[in-house]
């Protein structure tokens, strides 16, 4: 293939079929956390941050 | 026993090597730098060779780290180096700022001109700075979310002093004038195989500590985490693809020339600024902002869009610095689009940081750390709205190539990098020192604001110089031809060179503000201070009223 005609059929895969599938994958990915019942697993997710901490809400340097 | 051997005999050999090359060195450069190799590896091999427990060693018994703990000394001495680079950093950026203003500041040597100090400045403030600050906060966060000590301790060590050396190897070759002329990826071809093998090994302490953590889920911050450190490796190899001229020489060619060459170098240069300016600074606000708080962040899942927003549109930007260039017309378009599509994602970063204050706000108020983050995303919500706007082709016309793009460089950088690194540091200083709070809570009040004042002074500078010099670029007389001369609009700069090497000032005394704070608050000192609020309260007046007379 000369370097013209693999530019021209990278270039044309890119915004096709490439542009398709990659916004699938966003799709896909991004909406992932609002899959049924995640709710609760993502809250634990941001609460984890504080398992280390007393309950008085001190950070319990060493 | 023959872990000690064998750890001196790779030292041995680095010094071995370093020697070789030193002594076929074709340019003085290469053998400055082959020479800090060897004296870095006999450093390394003294301090491998003392630290070793000899006692433990003749007696068989184990030297066992205690697994209760986290493993903190590099924190530590990345705490006290990010402060030291940072004031580094500003304090040559104020040096070339006033070179631009008074240019007898070059003092007319090679090694003080603004075009090598230049770059000096951007590393120190950019890989000095913020790279120490985000090795040392992604060991921190990694080991606190994970709820485990750092995978191969070892090689994290290496990996933190290695990026040191790759420091100063950087630093010293833009003084000596060794470059491969490639912004933000000046160092050359053996600096850049140094940093590649760094990083390989700062990709594999990060994910073992990943691997076995005891944490089921893998907090957010670890993923920009993560994204950072992976990108910046292929924007590294892909960019930094060059022949050496001579193995024993500093010199090198590109493999990318013309068009192509300037495409992978501002993919490199933009995504340079998207994973390791802003991926790695949001790890630390997903969990540095969170934690000060004391409330979990505003929406996790908004946290999870954000970060593949800014991973599938921030690969695309690059070509919006190559606008109305010899670039194809489509990649131009294409890279305009996806800028202003990144807007979106960067703005619920930034909402998702601010809300997560909601029911919180009195807290800017009292807590100087917290006024500092809402600040920086403040600030980085400014410049991601900007930064868009200014790829907008016809602004960019404008904009391009003037001093506008510095103040916005510089808002991101001193707003969104600077002040959620002090915080950080800030955050992260009475924790690693044991110590109750920072020596002084209201020197931080100081650092705030000298800094806030200097960035307003610095960004409003150029905002005025930059749009100023722009239009004066562009403007035809009646007869067709430029009204101003190129010395006419450097000539018309010169009270907002002023005026922002003034705000450089404010910006560097609060660094050196911060510094002292820091280094009071190791030596376990605390200042003896008014607090920042206190509620009212008049004895006089806490009576019930006397009885009066009725009339």
């Amino acid at each position: 293939m000369s370097p013209h005609s693999t530019y021209d059929t990278l270039r044309h895969l890119a915004d096709s079929w490439g542009l398709v599938a990659t916004m699938i994958l966003f799709l896909v990915l991004a909406l992932w956390p609002f899959r049924p019942g995640a709710r609760e697993h993502n809250e634990a997710a941001a609460n984890s941050i504080f398992d280390d901490e007393d309950p008085r809400g001190n950070d319990n340097v060493q | 026993m023959e872990s000690v051997v064998a750890r001196a005999g790779i030292w041995l050999a680095a010094l071995f090597v370093a020697i070789v090359m030193f002594v076929n060195a074709v340019d003085t450069g290469f053998a400055i730098h082959m020479a800090i190799f060897g004296l870095a590896a006999i450093a390394g091999l003294v301090i491998s060779l003392r630290k070793t427990n000899y006692f433990a060693l003749a007696n068989g018994v184990g030297t066992a780290v205690d697994q209760g703990r986290y493993d903190d000394d590099l924190i530590r001495a990345g705490v006290i180096l990010t402060t030291f680079w940072g004031c580094v950093g500003f304090l040559v950026g104020l040096v070339i700022a006033l070179q631009l203003a008074f240019p007898v500041l070059n003092l007319g040597l090679e090694w003080t001109t603004f075009g090598r100090i230049r770059p000096l400045h951007t590393s120190a403030v950019i890989f000095a700075f913020g790279g120490t600050a985000l090795i040392a906060t992604s060991f921190y966060i990694v080991q606190r979310t994970c709820r485990t000590r750092l995978a191969f301790p070892g090689l994290a060590r290496f990996v933190f002093w290695g990026y040191q050396l790759f420091i100063v190897l950087a630093a010293t070759g833009y003084v000596l004038g060794i470059t491969q002329g490639k912004e933000y990826a000046e160092p050359e071809w053996y600096v850049d195989l140094w940093l590649t093998v760094v990083w390989v090994a700062y990709l594999a302490v990060f994910v073992g500590t990943l691997v076995k953590r005891k944490e089921p889920h893998i907090y957010v911050a670890n993923w920009f985490f993560l994204s950072f450190i992976l990108t910046i490796a292929m924007l590294h190899l892909v960019n930094n693809a060059n022949l050496p001229v001579s193995v024993f020489g500093s010199h090198s060619v590109a493999v990318w020339a013309g068009v192509q060459g300037a495409l992978v170098q501002w993919w490199y240069g933009h995504n340079a600024v998207g994973f390791f300016l802003t991926a790695g600074f949001l790890a630390m606000m997903y969990y540095f902002v969170p934690k000060q708080a004391g409330r979990p962040v505003y929406s996790y899942r908004l946290s999870i869009i954000h970060f593949w927003g800014l991973i599938f549109l921030y690969i695309w930007a690059g070509p919006h610095h190559l606008l109305y260039t010899a670039l194809p017309d489509w990649a131009q378009t294409l890279g305009m689009v996806f800028s202003v599509m990144l807007w979106m994602p960067s703005w619920g970063g930034m909402i998702n940081g601010l809300m997560t204050l909601n029911g919180a706000w009195d807290k800017v108020r009292t807590d100087p750390i917290i006024r500092m983050m809402v600040l920086s995303l403040a600030f980085y919500g400014m410049s991601t709205f900007e930064g868009p706007m200014m790829s907008i082709k016809s602004v960019n016309s404008l904009s391009h190539y003037t001093d506008w793009t510095i103040g916005h460089v510089h808002s991101g950088a001193l707003g969104w990098n600077g002040m959620i690194t002090f915080s950080a540091l800030y955050f992260l200083a009475p924790r690693l020192w044991n110590r109750e709070r920072m020596y002084s809570l209201r020197m931080i009040n100081w650092h705030f604001w000298l800094a806030t004042l200097g960035i307003v002074f610095y960004a409003s500078a150029m905002w005025v110089t930059g749009i100023m010099e722009g239009l004066m670029w562009r403007e035809y007389g009646a007869d067709g031809y430029l009204v101003n001369s190129f010395a006419e609009t450097v000539a018309a700069k010169y009270p907002m060179y002023l005026l922002r090497a003034f705000g450089g000032v404010l910006y560097l005394s609060g660094a050196l503000i911060m510094a002292f704070n820091v280094w009071q608050t190791i030596a376990g000192k605390l200042r003896q201070e008014e607090p920042l609020r206190t509620a009212e309260y008049d004895a006089a007046a806490d009576r019930p009223l006397p009885a009066v007379a009725a009339e």
